[in-house]
């Protein structure tokens, strides 16, 4: 149990935005992942599980730090460690057979050979008969086995698995899940440590021996909460329902500037990330809220389940209603505020009045972004300013994401408008 | 799952092949004696300043059409090659990407005739007192028609594979050779195929520059079907023209039925969209050499065969060995390449400014410059007239699903059919009338391209949603609002990707379509196109180099202020 199979110490890593600024991913991050355990690594997007994982799998390299396999130094990927992927990254112009031989021809293996073991993989994730058909051929659950066959057959030490369900619906999720534990417990894959990044607690729960909850801004390992319950685990059962529970209240209480209760210590800045969650989905989780059976206050974890939303859009969601002021969040359960309440009876005239003052108040992106157009003579600014003052703290992809919902915020407010065609923001023309 | 199950051993079944196999056997042998007897003749004795006989009896087209289109076969597998090597160097070296790809976008720009005239002599002297040297001119020059386009799609291929399946292929330990064979490849081959197609008909467009040699004071002809329509513009034999255009109808249809309807059928499989597709493109000989076992057998000896390289060239240590740390990264060697390409291209711009100073003057400068803009009206007013005819046209034909298979299929043919063969026709009407070449000679321009609009907007309208459709029967949408607020729209992007390669293969025509020739008659219209070729005919090489050079200016220009911003445009806002 205590053998060290892959050390991470104090790794540090940047990328490089387009404007050429550095804006850092991970910093200072330890993690030891030992022999005979699963790990699961919870976090916001952007929050660098994804590429604490790759840098694991040798995908990428460390800015500084040691990463090391066994005791050696990892400076690409290695043959012991394997890798799922969200995408399943099936090659599709090759058959299933072909797919999970992959590695093996890469190895050189001689064509018997490898296909007896394929088969015996093919066989153990349940897809025999199906090693002639084409990946299109399958449907998502189908192909994701296939993956993690190709992963399989080559008797990983190490298996990662990113975001491997999350592309799949959920029940098919959870049986495939069920399928690589049953795996896991019989002892029937060589594979000696998992490590899973994910979105959905319930996985992480489920699976894990430990699970790790990732910080943003920049990511380091924020929480580490061991799960001591034997497996397989019932998801109804008391233990699984309060540690679900726990872990909803890890990730949304502490998580950095984003989510707390809107307090004076802890004002949102400017460049952070925003929870990405549109107008409809932020009113619709608020009337959900007020109205039976949950009368105003709600458990996460049961909202979830109500809205069929992923655990990470419902946390963006509740983050935005918290930042917002409609609701606050504490240990795992939302609450809505006085002001909620009115949001939620309110007509549509004063739903946008409250919003308006609401985005104006809480959201340093949207009440810079006025301020600058109220300065401005013309009344007019491009999004592209705003968007390259993004790039200093977020990846490009985000920054996007975070402007177009504070655009959308703005915009329903009436605290600005938005022209989708030139790109220009400007004051409302009624003033 | 098309994998044929075998219950017993095959010996005990069938012992030599089976009755696909006979049925091919004629059409496999016949291929054979055809492609031995063309290479012999192609190698034959040959001095310089001998005549080659041509002669314009139809009897002799059969044989000139096999041996066009060997040179273009030829032609196209080196282009084939080219592109592999290409994309292969530029995405795996930086430094090497930073020269290779503008040099590329230049190379595209320069008209074939330009290529020739600088290699022909060259390539005759590599053999000799043998035809081969001159064969291989030619077939350099429609490799020049082919290789570029086949270049750039390998090339974006090869850019555009995947993230995840970059990081699979390097989780899973391939190395740049397996990863070639077994990712890259694979990924850009639907593109390949596709402007295989295109190229072949780019060579047909400009085989008879390529076999009638007359550039650099040579004057060879070639046996082939170009040599043929030469003939007959000198002879003005129309009836001679009318056999040419009969044959060579003939040979695009063989081939398109022996070589690329297999291939395309076959490259389907490797087709990124994970998702079933809607109608699979079929071929009546690939499924016919799926059901021979010969053949298959000998297909499958060259698959063994690479699948033994992959584990030949393989990675033979992993991310913990020494060797794959990376190299300390310093930036000295990439400045210095840097500086060395910075230096490079100063040197060819002042090379440039001394050489137009001394040799063409400005003024010629600035009036090849107001040629360029005659061509770029033509272009853009050919672009707008062929959009006004095929747009309505595309979408009512695109709306019914039977017509659309049926039409795409002739759509196709015809762009493959190469549109200077009517010059000579229009030449005549011309004449007869009395009409002003600068007007109608402009249309020749877009005879050719013109229907990579129409299919475009039929595939672009074959894909308006049902929904839609719906809707805006639904909404009552009738007249202009309709044309304006639903079918335009819809059929705006892949409108834009037909106009693109359209009025890219416009530009090109024009060096082909400003200037005319039959008999002795030579019909001109001022621009860009006829100016070079005017040149070429006489040899003048500063001037072929000017014209070459601000063509490639306008083209260069044109695609990135027009028609990448309409891309953008349609890429972001008007897509389903």
């Amino acid at each position: 149990m205590s053998t060290p199979i892959i050390e991470i110490k104090s790794v540090n890593k940047s990328f490089r935005s387009a404007d050429g600024s550095a804006r850092t991913v991970l910093e200072g991050v330890d993690f030891t992942l030992f022999e005979g355990e699963i790990v699961a690594l919870l976090g916001q997007s952007g929050s660098g599980k994804s590429t604490l994982l790759r840098i694991m799998a040798g995908l990428i390299g460390a800015d500084s730090g040691q990463v090391a396999y066994r005791g050696l130094p990892l400076y690409g990927p290695a043959r012991g460690i394997s890798m799922v992927f969200q995408s399943f990254a099936l090659f599709p112009w090759l058959t299933v057979q072909k797919n999970v031989e992959l590695g093996l021809e890469a190895q050189g293996m001689a064509p018997e050979e490898r296909a007896r073991r394929a088969e015996a993989a093919i066989e153990l994730i349940g897809l025999s008969g199906f090693e002639g058909a084409l990946p299109r051929e399958l449907s998502g659950g189908m192909r994701q086995r296939v993956g993690i066959a190709r992963a399989l057959v080559l008797e990983p030490e190490v298996l990662l698995m990113d975001e491997a369900f999350s592309a799949l619906d959920v029940l098919t999720g959870e049986r495939l899940r069920d399928d690589i534990l049953e795996l896991w417990e019989t002892r029937q894959m060589p594979t000696k440590a998992i490590l899973v990044v994910s979105h959905n607690i319930e996985d992480a729960v489920m699976m894990a021996d430990r699970v790790l909850v990732f910080g943003s801004d920049p990511g380091r390992v924020r929480e580490e909460l061991p799960i001591r319950l034997s497996r397989p685990r019932e998801v109804e059962s008391q233990e699984v329902r309060s540690l679900i529970d726990t872990v909803y209240g890890l990730m949304t209480t502490g998580a950095g500037r984003v989510g707390r209760t809107p307090g004076k210590e802890t004002r949102l800045q400017l460049g952070d990330r925003l929870p990405i969650a549109d107008i409809a989905r932020i009113e619709g989780i608020l009337e959900l809220l007020a109205d039976e059976p949950f009368r105003g206050r709600a458990d996460l974890p049961k909202l979830a389940e109500e809205t069929e939303l992923t655990d990470h859009e419902l946390l963006d969601v509740s983050a935005a209603l918290a930042l917002l002021g409609f609701a606050n969040l504490a240990q795992g359960d939302i609450v809505i505020t006085p002001l909620g309440e009115r949001y939620a009876r309110a007509g549509n005239q004063e739903r946008k009045a409250i919003f308006g003052a609401q985005v104006l108040e809480h959201v340093p992106l949207v009440a810079y972004i006025r301020h600058g157009l109220a300065q401005d003579p013309s009344g007019d600014l491009h999004e592209d300013l705003f968007l390259k003052l993004l790039n200093f703290t977020l990846d490009e992809a985000e920054a996007e994401r975070v402007l177009s919902v504070a655009i959308e915020w703005g915009r329903y407010g009436d605290v600005f408008e938005y022209n989708f065609n030139t790109g220009v923001i400007q004051l409302p023309e009624d003033e | 799952m098309s994998k044929t199950r075998q219950f017993f051993p095959r010996q005990v079944v069938e012992a030599g092949g089976n009755r696909w196999d006979w049925a091919l056997l004629p059409l496999v042998l016949a291929l054979l004696v055809l492609l031995a007897y063309g290479a012999e003749q192609m190698a034959r004795p040959f001095q310089l300043g001998e005549t080659l006989p041509i002669s314009l009896d139809p009897i002799n087209l059969p044989y000139y059409l096999l041996r066009t289109t060997m040179r273009m076969f030829i032609a196209l597998g080196a282009s084939l090659l080219f592109s592999c090597v290409f994309a292969a160097l530029a995405v795996k070296y930086r430094t090497a990407e930073k020269i290779l790809v503008p040099l590329l976008d230049i190379l595209q720009s320069i008209p074939i005739l330009g290529f020739l005239s600088i290699t022909v002599t060259g390539f005759i002297a590599l053999f000799p007192g043998n035809l081969f040297g001159v064969e291989l001119a030619a077939i350099f020059a429609i490799f020049t028609s082919q290789a570029w386009n086949m270049a750039f799609s390998a090339y974006q291929g090869f850019r555009t594979v995947p993230a995840e399946l970059t990081e699979a292929a390097r989780v899973f330990q391939l190395s740049g050779w397996q990863r070639f064979w077994r990712l890259e490849l694979p990924f850009a081959m639907p593109g390949l195929v596709w402007n295989m197609m295109m190229s072949m008909s780019g060579g047909w467009f400009f085989v008879v520059a390529s076999e009638a040699i007359s550039v650099s004071n040579q004057n060879i002809k070639l046996p082939g079907i170009g040599s043929y329509i030469a003939m007959a513009i000198e002879a003005r034999d129309l009836q001679a023209i009318g056999w040419a255009i009969g044959a060579m109808l003939i040979g695009i249809a063989l081939y398109d039925q022996l070589f690329f309807r297999p291939l395309i059928a076959w490259a389907d499989k490797f087709r990124f969209e994970e998702s079933g597709s809607e109608t699979a493109p079929g071929s009546w000989l690939l499924a016919w050499l799926h059901r021979t076992e010969r053949t298959q057998d000998i297909a499958r000896i060259f698959v063994r065969l690479l699948e033994r390289s992959l584990a030949v060239f393989r990675l033979s240590y992993d991310g913990t060995s020494i060797r794959a740390r990376p190299d300390q990264k310093s930036a000295a060697p990439q400045r210095f390449w840097d500086a060395i390409i910075a230096a490079a291209v100063f040197y060819a711009v002042w090379t440039l400014v001394h050489f137009v100073h001394t040799e063409v003057g400005w003024t010629e400068v600035g009036r090849v410059f107001v040629l360029g803009l005659y061509t770029m009206s033509r272009v853009v007013v050919l672009i707008f007239i062929a959009a006004l005819i095929w747009i309505p046209i595309g979408i009512w034909i695109g709306m019914n699903p039977r017509l659309a298979e049926r039409v795409q299929a002739v759509a196709q043919f015809l762009a493959a059919f190469p549109a200077n063969l009517m010059f000579p026709v229009a030449v005549v009407v011309i004449v007869r009338y009395g009409l002003n070449p600068d007007i109608w000679l402009s249309p020749l321009m877009i005879l050719g391209t013109q229907w990579y609009i129409l299919f475009n907007v039929i595939a672009g309208a074959s894909t308006v949603p049902t929904e839609l459709r719906y809707a805006a029967r639904n909404f009552g949408l009738t007249g202009w609002l309709k044309w304006r607020r639903y079918l335009l729209p819809a059929i705006f992007p892949s409108f834009v990707t037909g106009a693109i390669t359209a009025s890219g293969g416009s530009w090109n025509a024009s060096i082909v379509a400003e200037y005319v020739t039959w008999g002795n008659t030579t019909l001109k219209a001022h621009g860009l196109g006829s100016y070079i070729a005017e040149m070429t005919s006489i040899g003048d090489f500063p001037r072929i180099a000017l014209g070459i050079g601000v063509m490639c200016v306008f083209v260069m220009g044109f695609n990135h202020f027009v028609w990448r911003r309409l891309y953008r445009m349609a890429e972001n806002r008007l897509h389903f």
